[in-house]
């Protein structure tokens, strides 16, 4: 069922630029993967998934922590800032 | 004072005897570091200056008798583990420079215990791989037998307890990154029940898989460690309320022979028998088992683990932390950084998950492992209901390889055949060492796996140390 993976297509969705060469390597690489992990489609499930050992956590809808604590820490992470945000490149770029 | 001989219970006692300081002991450490890691390549990073200072003040509270199990002992660090202020870079490019913002929970723990942090070891890149070839950094060398690999992705932390520059260190385990490189080290190795240590501020992977834990030497310093970091965190919604187990003494040892016959090398198995009988003469019942979905475990693992890294990993995109290149539009900001930061197996990895989680096969791969893996957890919680007590299998098939020998990724992906569905169980495992075997002249240690059901720590550690005093 994988025989033909659109590599190109696949690092696109992953935010991933990838050059042709190595594209041409992960062409072999990726279905090969595939291949193996496909084994499992053999398997006959009988448990029913409850997976009762995850649930969903939900901490009480309050303040965690004081507001601005964590600012400075976090913005000097940062590779771009302009006063107390995070600098980006514009999302949407108007027509010229 | 002889390093190799040295465990956490024998610096304790040496220590609180004021047979040396945490100081003194520290600076054997780091010399010893210094001669060796040049060569080895266990650490990224040491800390001297701040090892030392935390050494002081752990000799200060020796003196007035504030002792907690840990106080002034050198541990050693996966570089996956946030330490704040501290650069913690999973040895990726992607976060070459990026100094944690806080304090991990298992890292407070060792701080509120006096314990002094030797440095960052070296891992496969955000702890993907199974000998640490996949580190932007270089590999590290097996103290063993500097030609083959340490094991991974927690090799740095195997080779620096191995090879007696830590007395012993965290590393962290999503499919057998903890006992594959105990196993091939010659160490004990241990992955605690899914949720039974914290995992806030350890760069996550597979978030429904990883677990910290510890590397040492002897069963009994796995023990104080694991008891030094386990226990509820309010910071991780998966962790488990605290709970006093109690688990009687272990008396039935389950054998999936089915399992691990094909595939492990002819004198692995024999040393993985020998050690069988032993257990036997010592008072246990051996048992069949069959554990018949076992075997797809590794399938399961490399759908369900490539999915979690491809979510978790959308997070590195030049934004908001770590490696960035700046280009015009803001796409380009995010496929260059990643494209640039990543490493090949990180790559591969991130596509399959992307594959995996995609519209039109989302349904065969990803909810089909999820199923399985379901399966496999039940298999293991039925075992146990039937009165086994312990699950053992080799660690691993063959013990440590010669650096790159292989580089086909599934034929790496085979070294975790019998971690995995421990994992995928979220069920507890210790690797202990279990014999030699000889390979071109050189004896190399392997591994001896026991499997518990969840929260049956303690049973890992009296099984455990059974193989160690039968080990002699």
């Amino acid at each position: 069922m994988s025989d033909a993976v659109d590599i190109k297509a696949l690092a696109k969705l992953a935010r991933l630029e990838v050059s042709d060469a190595e594209v041409a390597k992960l062409e072999t690489e990726v279905p090969g993967i595939l291949a193996f992990v496909e084994t499992i489609q053999k398997v006959q499930v009988s448990v029913v998934a409850t997976e009762d050992s995850l649930r969903n956590v939900v901490r009480p809808d309050d303040n965690a922590y004081e507001g601005g604590k964590y600012t400075e820490i976090l913005l000097n992470a940062a590779p771009a800032r302009e006063g107390n945000r995070i600098a980006v490149k514009q999302v949407i770029s108007r027509k010229k | 004072m002889d390093l190799s001989k040295l465990t956490i219970a024998e610096a304790r006692r040496a220590l609180d005897a004021k047979e040396f300081s945490s100081v003194e002991l520290t600076r054997e450490y780091l010399s010893a570091i210094k001669e060796k890691n040049a060569d080895i390549h266990a650490y990224l990073e040491t800390w001297e200056e701040s090892a030392l200072a935390e050494a002081n003040a752990a000799d200060d509270r020796i003196a007035k008798g504030s002792i907690a199990s840990l106080t002034g002992i050198p541990l050693a660090m996966k570089d996956n583990i946030l330490i704040e202020g501290r650069i913690a870079s999973a040895a990726s490019k992607m976060l070459e420079n990026y100094h944690a913002t806080y304090d991990s929970t298992v890292t407070v723990k060792l701080k509120e215990a006096g314990t002094v942090f030797l440095g960052r070891t070296n891992m496969d890149e955000f702890a993907m791989g199974s000998s640490t070839e996949n580190s932007a950094y270089g590999p590290t060398k097996n103290p063993v037998d500097t030609s083959r690999v340490p094991g991974g992705s927690s090799g740095g932390s195997a080779a620096a307890v191995a090879g007696d520059m830590a007395v012993a260190a965290l590393g962290s385990d999503t499919g057998g990154s903890i006992r594959q490189p105990a196993s091939l080290t010659g160490l004990v190795g241990m992955k605690p029940t899914y949720g039974a240590v914290s995992r806030f501020g350890l760069i996550a992977m597979g978030s429904s898989l990883d677990q910290i834990g510890p590397l040492t030497k002897t069963v009994a310093d796995a023990k104080i460690l694991f008891e030094a970091i386990r226990g509820h965190d309010a910071n991780d919604s998966t962790s488990l309320p605290n709970r006093e187990e109690t688990v009687r003494k272990p008396k039935v040892i389950g054998v999936p022979r089915a399992f691990f016959n094909s595939g492990v090398e002819k004198d692995v198995l024999d040393q993985f028998e020998k050690k069988l009988a032993l257990l036997q003469t010592a008072g246990y019942e051996l048992r069949d088992i069959e554990l018949p979905t076992a075997p797809y475990g590794l399938a399961v693992y490399y759908i369900v683990m490539p999915a979690e890294v491809s979510t978790n990993l959308g997070r590195l995109d030049g934004i908001r932390y770590g490696h960035s290149v700046q280009a015009e539009q803001l796409y380009d900001v995010y496929a260059k950084s990643r494209a640039t930061g990543f490493g090949a197996e990180t790559r591969r990895r991130v596509l399959v998950g992307t594959f995996v989680l995609s519209a039109g096969y989302a349904d065969a791969y990803y909810r089909k492992a999820k199923a399985v893996r379901a399966e496999i957890r039940s298999e293991f919680v039925r075992s146990f209901e039937s009165g086994i007590d312990a699950i053992v299998t080799p660690t691993t098939p063959s013990p440590a390889f010669t650096f790159g020998s292989k580089s086909d990724p599934v034929a790496m992906y085979a070294e975790d055949v019998f971690s995995v569905p421990v994992n995928l169980a979220g069920v507890p495992a210790i690797s202990v060492p279990g014999g030699t075997v000889e390979r071109d002249g050189k004896k190399l240690p392997i591994g001896f796996q026991i499997i518990a059901p969840h929260r049956g720590e303690e049973t890992l550690f009296t099984i455990g140390e059974d193989v160690e005093k039968a080990n002699g």
